[in-house]
């Protein structure tokens, strides 16, 4: 990682977290999460409540439609560890690879519901254009996707819009596909905690 | 508390936090980071890329602001405060387009 002090700065605690990480995983701790324990009280602790939150908090979205949220904005953000990451979290949840690989091959064509169709491509463009309008909305609404949905999946929106910059501007290392594999283990039963 | 408005407010703890909280680098860099607007020289090309197109952001962009003074610190949280900035952008944006839509709905 860049700068040098997200590879080096940790205080004791985290290190010995790290060595535990890699003891019982047999893997070092990934970027994201060694990114949330430096200086924790600046931004990893507040961001790590929000993105369990929009990620595994009460939501008629599916864990694994909100991985898929998370793992296409990190396509569109051309981001490669977050879409890594959350392609496999995505896959595992749904127990369903070809789903997610249709969708991050080409939206309009994948076999998915109208209603998550809808909310994927309205992520897409705040994503790649930074703003929507109410057409673009009520065009999900059209779609039979709720309110509370739309504010459900702008929130993941946030949260993945955030860490993908941070993790190209970061440079966290890409993991291996054992790697990612075993991060989306990890996420799906633990959270973003 | 509603599980949007605990999102939301937490939101505002975290835009709240890097923006007024203590911190390395000064708080009005911070806030020109989180704008993406008045930055300087050194700092413009890295915190630009970060907020626009933080796939190209290179080791020579670390390099160039580090050359002028600033510190590892200083741009673990500049950094931050532009992709959050960014980001709370377009996060605001989408919400103020829904509240729109559902206003026009009702209305009608």
């Amino acid at each position: 990682m860049r700068p040098g002090v997200l590879e080096h700065g940790y205080g004791v605690g985290p290190k010995l977290l790290f060595r535990l990480i890699r003891l019982m995983s047999g893997r070092p701790a990934p970027d994201a999460a060694k990114l949330t324990f430096y200086r924790p009280d600046f931004y990893g602790t507040h961001m790590k409540t929000f993105t369990q939150e929009a990620m595994r908090g009460r939501s008629t979205w599916s864990v694994g439609d909100r991985e898929l949220m998370a793992a296409y904005v990190s396509k569109v953000n051309d981001s490669p560890f977050c879409v890594g990451a959350h392609t496999a979290t995505a896959t595992r949840a749904y127990q369903d690879g070809e789903r997610v690989a249709a969708v991050l091959a080409d939206l309009d064509s994948a076999t998915i519901e109208e209603g998550l169709r809808a909310t994927l491509g309205m992520l897409g463009k705040l994503t790649s254009e930074g703003t929507l309008n109410a057409d673009d909305i009520r065009a999900v609404l059209s779609a039979g996707v709720s309110r509370q949905q739309i504010e459900d999946a702008l929130a993941v929106g946030f949260a993945f819009n955030t860490t993908d910059r941070l993790a190209n501007a970061f440079a966290f290392q890409v993991l291996s596909q054992e790697g990612f594999e075993a991060g989306a283990k990890y996420l799906l039963k633990r959270g973003y905690r | 508390m509603p599980a949007e408005g605990e999102k939301r407010s937490i939101h505002h703890l975290l835009v709240d936090r890097i923006l007024q909280g203590p911190g390395r680098a000064p708080a009005d860099q911070r806030a020109r980071a989180f704008d993406n607007a008045n930055l300087p020289e050194p700092l413009g090309p890295l915190l630009d890329k970060v907020a626009t197109k933080s796939a190209q952001v290179t080791d020579a962009d670390f390099a160039t602001a580090m050359e002028a003074g600033f510190t590892d610190d200083q741009l673990f949280e500049l950094v931050i405060c532009a992709a959050v900035g960014e980001s709370t952008r377009q996060y605001e944006a989408g919400l103020a387009a829904l509240a729109e839509a559902i206003a026009d709905t009702e209305a009608g």
